[in-house]
């Protein structure tokens, strides 16, 4: 066991892990941080996704002792002070269904809107095709991203 | 049409902040606290074998584990339709992953390991994989107690062989039809099994109490369904449905894999023998592909005859399904298909063979669809096929044959109201059928299909639905159902029903997924028909707190009843503009009179339904004489396909999709199930491809080998049109359309591929490698 300390969503966590434990494992079952979730668990996903140091990553393939004195963020993190603009627009277009993807899915577009404010629909398709979703044919999320990014 | 406040409006999705925000809870995201145990499980490695004996001593002495249970354990059967399976495998195993043991222990770590240790002793017998050697006479049995089994009475399985249920139709005279007929084409058609890859793993955590109470929190389609059947399975260990508790929370996906009850019985068995201590079990995604159900796969053997005109005059479809090790689910989507092979056309001469055949690969089960989506794919291309020869239009052909209201059904009954010519001039205007395109690059050719679609929800003929609902103080509402908001929207539209009978915003109601101790009951959130069915038990509770509210005020403030209405959460009179009683000052307090005493109190609403004209009991010779259907939602379908000749590399370039919905109660979700499921539809046919080797083992468990669509690989446009010809018996005149948006997928791109290519792919998926290959061998 080690103890590594990570900056998770603005605030200092501290945490003991074992060499081989997962990121998303430690941040679902000893850190409580729920949103990122596990769809694979060999990054063929994304439902995993989080933000470490702003650059998305996939959790799961990701070993918790990497990211000691690292930065992540998740998407608690995200709306901590009210939800994104992104978000909102997510909401307005009925952008989900099941919902199992949208962690990831937020992550990688927030990634996205972070380098790049105003994405053409080839940069939002690129941006979010690593995260798998069942249920929408990706057409609403990449309308409600589009909207954010036209304004 | 009536304009209404709230119904027909695309509301935002109540359940939406909570999906965005992160707050909302799915199965494994509940915790349970340091007790909590992890159970992994001990499978097959045999499609087909007996079990000599389990040696768990290593197992159990592992650090950490707690308890190791086999067989043994649960001498006890479960299925819902057909009771053909046990807990755990007893003195054989049927598929490969089935499950055969479980060891319990302190962390999952543990569990894996310790699993490893069980030992199982083995000897193989004879496989078969193939439906069709199955189904030959003197084929090695998978089921020799077959007789034995409890069964709906709606099965007829054949005793002795590897048929667990044969569905026939016999309408009108078949012969005579394919006499007169001036053509007849005869093919066969493949459709190999398919993966339902929700993207949430099945997951259930069971916990046993001192006290005998069993609660199960599971990703569930079917909370009610899931008690009773645990309840049942469970019963000789004393349990009676009170007993047991299904809690429910959001699920990741389900597409029919989450209904009935598969892996979640292990989390009910498993918790009675470590009382007190909840027990979890996730499956991974390997797991998700071979021991939960799988989409059947299909060998249908297609006959239509017609006339010169195009009318149909006979169709002869015989369906050979591979059903899998056990068919307690999947048995009903054979029976459903019986019921419904003979599209959505008007044909006076029929004959359908549905047949459930068993083999040892993974259990077939409910997939969007239902096996709509199997046998479209045939006929559907064969109706293409037929116009092609004659000269007729392919969406003429269609348009000559297609049912209307009145018409009989397969089956006898009559034909429900219905858009389908509705659907079919939408499509064609939106495609511009009639229009040339051709690609700018040489390399390149674009062709154009088209396909009809019809389902109606299979299901038990007192398949039930109800509903409570209550006022709180301010006004707002908590509607107590238990549908399950898979995806489709479901909680939504039940607040939409209720909001528009009581004048309630939608943005006032609370409707959240079930607790089976505390909502009342509701058979299984399948078959589409939780808009109608629970949209109807839900306006009947909002019909009955109004009823209850207007009751209360003509006996308080003596107006007429039949003047009061609601309107803006206020009570209104149509006499009297100056009254105007807002709900929130008596929806719970009641109203007080002039001496200080109250009336009334508490409004609670209450509303069932229960279809009471559906019947499945007809002549199993023939299938003639029930009603087994409530009714079938119909649509068209098409699409322009862009094919490199060299490479048999395919992209949509446009699809549209118009589906009848009776009422459209929230518009914008139902265009969200046209187009996520017209692509899953899409994916069926263009990327997955399931793989088994020769001795039954699956070889592409996972996203790698399994392609799923990305978001790079959607059409480049898609047009979901809505129809509404009203369902008499509907809410506000709505029906389902959740499944039955992936139907036309299959079909309308083999015949995209047919008129592009001049190449018939009579087998799914349509690769492009099988494209260029019938391309290459034309040419020839
Ligand atoms: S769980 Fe990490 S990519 Fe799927
Ligand atoms: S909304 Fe269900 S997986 Fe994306």
């Amino acid at each position: 066991m080690k103890k590594i300390s990570i900056n998770l969503n603005g605030e200092t966590r501290y945490v003991h892990v074992e060499p081989n434990d997962v990121l998303l494992d430690v941040l679902r079952d000893k850190l409580g941080i729920k949103s990122p979730k596990s769809g694979c668990e060999r990054g063929d996903c994304g439902a995993c996704a989080v933000l470490l140091n702003g650059k998305s990553v996939r959790s799961c393939l990701v070993l918790a002792v990497e990211v000691d004195g690292q930065e992540i963020t998740t998407i608690e993190g995200l709306s901590k002070d009210g939800l994104t603009p992104l978000q909102e627009s997510f909401i307005e277009h009925n952008a989900f269904q099941c919902g199992f993807c949208a962690p990831g899915v937020t992550i990688s577009a927030t990634e996205l809107l972070n380098k790049n404010p105003h994405p053409s629909r080839e940069e939002i398709k690129e941006a979010i095709a690593g995260n798998l979703c069942r249920c929408t044919g990706y057409e609403s999320i990449i309308e409600a991203i589009e909207k954010v990014a036209k304004k | 049409m009536k304009e209404y406040r709230y119904v027909g409006k695309p509301e935002i999705r109540i359940d939406g902040k909570e999906k965005v925000s992160g707050a909302a809870i799915y199965t494994d995201d509940i915790n349970f606290g340091p007790d909590l145990l992890y159970a992994f499980i001990v499978e097959s490695p045999h499609a087909h074998a007996m079990i000599n004996s389990i040696d768990t001593s290593e197992a159990e002495k592992y650090p950490e584990v707690l308890a190791v249970v086999t067989g043994k354990d649960f001498p006890y059967k479960f299925g819902l339709y057909m009771q053909d399976r046990f807990i755990f495998a007893q003195d054989r195993v049927r598929f490969i992953g089935e499950q055969v043991a479980a060891v319990v222990a302190r962390n999952p770590k543990a569990a894996k390991a310790a699993a490893k240790l069980v030992k199982v002793d083995y000897t193989e017998i004879p496989a078969v994989i193939d439906q069709m050697e199955a189904v030959k006479e003197g084929s090695d049995l998978l089921h020799e107690d077959l007789e034995n089994y409890n069964h709906v009475p709606w099965f007829f399985p054949k005793p002795k062989t590897n048929i667990a249920h044969w569905r026939k139709i016999r309408k009108g005279e078949t012969q005579k039809g394919f006499d007169e007929a001036d053509y007849i084409l005869e093919d066969t058609y493949d459709v190999p099994r398919y993966a339902h890859c929700a993207i949430e793993y099945h997951a259930a955590t069971g916990l046993c109490d001192k006290s005998g109470r069993l609660t199960i929190w599971a990703s569930s389609q079917s909370p009610h369904t899931q008690r009773h059947l645990f309840a049942e399975a469970l019963k000789p260990l004393g349990f009676t449905h009170k007993d047991v508790r299904v809690i429910a929370p959001h699920v990741g996906g389900g597409f029919g894999s989450k209904a009935g009850v598969t892996m979640e019985i292990l989390a009910a068995a498993i918790a009675t023998k470590v009382k007190g201590h909840p027990v979890r079990i996730m499956w991974s995604r390997e797991q998700e592909f071979y021991n939960t159900y799988q989409r059947l796969g299909v060998k249908t053997f297609l006959k239509i005859g017609v006339k010169k005109n195009g009318k149909i005059t006979a169709l002869d479809h015989k369906i050979y399904w591979d059903a899998g090790a056990y068919v307690e689910y999947g048995a009903n989507v054979v029976n459903a298909v019986g019921l419904s092979a003979i599209g959505p056309y008007n044909i006076e001469n029929a004959s359908i063979d549905s047949i459930c055949v068993y083999t040892n690969l993974p259990p077939g089960g409910a997939y969007r669809g239902f096996g709509y989506s199997e046998f479209l794919f045939g006929l559907e291309s064969h109706m293409t096929r037929i116009a092609n020869h004659l000269g007729i239009d392919p969406i003429e052909i269609r348009r000559v044959n297609a049912i209307r209201e009145g018409d009989k059904t397969a089956y006898g009954a009559n034909m429900n109201p219905n858009g389908l010519l509705k659907a079919i001039d939408a499509v064609e205007k939106e495609i511009e059928w009639h229009k040339e395109f051709k690609s700018s690059d040489p390399n390149k050719v674009i062709g154009k299909g088209f396909s009809l679609l019809w389902k109606a929800p299979a299901m038990p003929p007192n398949a039930s639905s109800s509903c409570f609902l209550k006022f709180n103080e301010d006004a707002s509402i908590n509607l107590l159902v238990s549908g399950m908001d898979i995806g489709q929207g479901y909680l939504t539209v039940m607040a939409q029903i209720a909001g528009e009978i009581l004048g309630v915003p939608p943005s006032k109601i609370r409707t959240e997924n079930p607790d089976t101790d505390r909502n009342p009951y509701e058979w299984q959130t399948v078959a589409s028909h939780i808009t109608w069915g629970s949209g109807n038990a839900v306006k009947k509770a909002a019909l009955n707190a109004r009823d209850q509210i207007f009751d209360l005020v003509v006996r308080t403030k003596h107006l007429p009843k039949d003047t009061l209405y609601l309107e803006d959460e206020k009570v209104k009179c149509t006499q009297n503009p100056n009254f105007e009683l807002p709900l929130k000052d008596f929806v719970v307090d009641g109203i007080q009179m002039k001496d200080g005493t109250f009336k009334g109190g508490p409004i609670l609403g209450k509303g069932t339904f229960l279809p009471e004209f559906s019947t499945a009991k007809s002549n199993p010779e023939t299938g003639q004489g029930g009603h087994p259907n409530v009714h079938y939602t119909t649509g068209a379908a098409a699409l322009i396909l862009e094919i490199d000749k060299h490479t048999g590399k395919m992209k949509v370039l446009k699809a549209v999709e118009a589906i009848d919905a009776g009422k459209a109660i929230n518009p914008d979700l139902v265009k969200g199930q046209i187009v996520g499921g017209l692509v899953q539809g899409l994916a069926t046919v263009l990327y997955e491809d399931m793989r088994y080797d020769d001795k039954g083992r699956l070889l592409n468990p996972n996203f790698t080998d399994y392609k799923l669509p990305t978001a790079k690989d959607i059409p480049d446009k898609i047009v979901p049109i809505i129809i509404e010809v009203p369902q008499p018996d509907g809410p506000f005149g709505a029906r389902g359309v959740g499944e039955h948006t992936m139907l036309p997928a299959a079909p309308m791109v083999a015949n995209a591929v047919a008129d592009g290519m001049k190449v018939r792919i009579k087998s799914m998926p349509v690769t492009a490698e099988k494209v260029v290959m019938a391309y290459l061998d034309k040419d020839k």
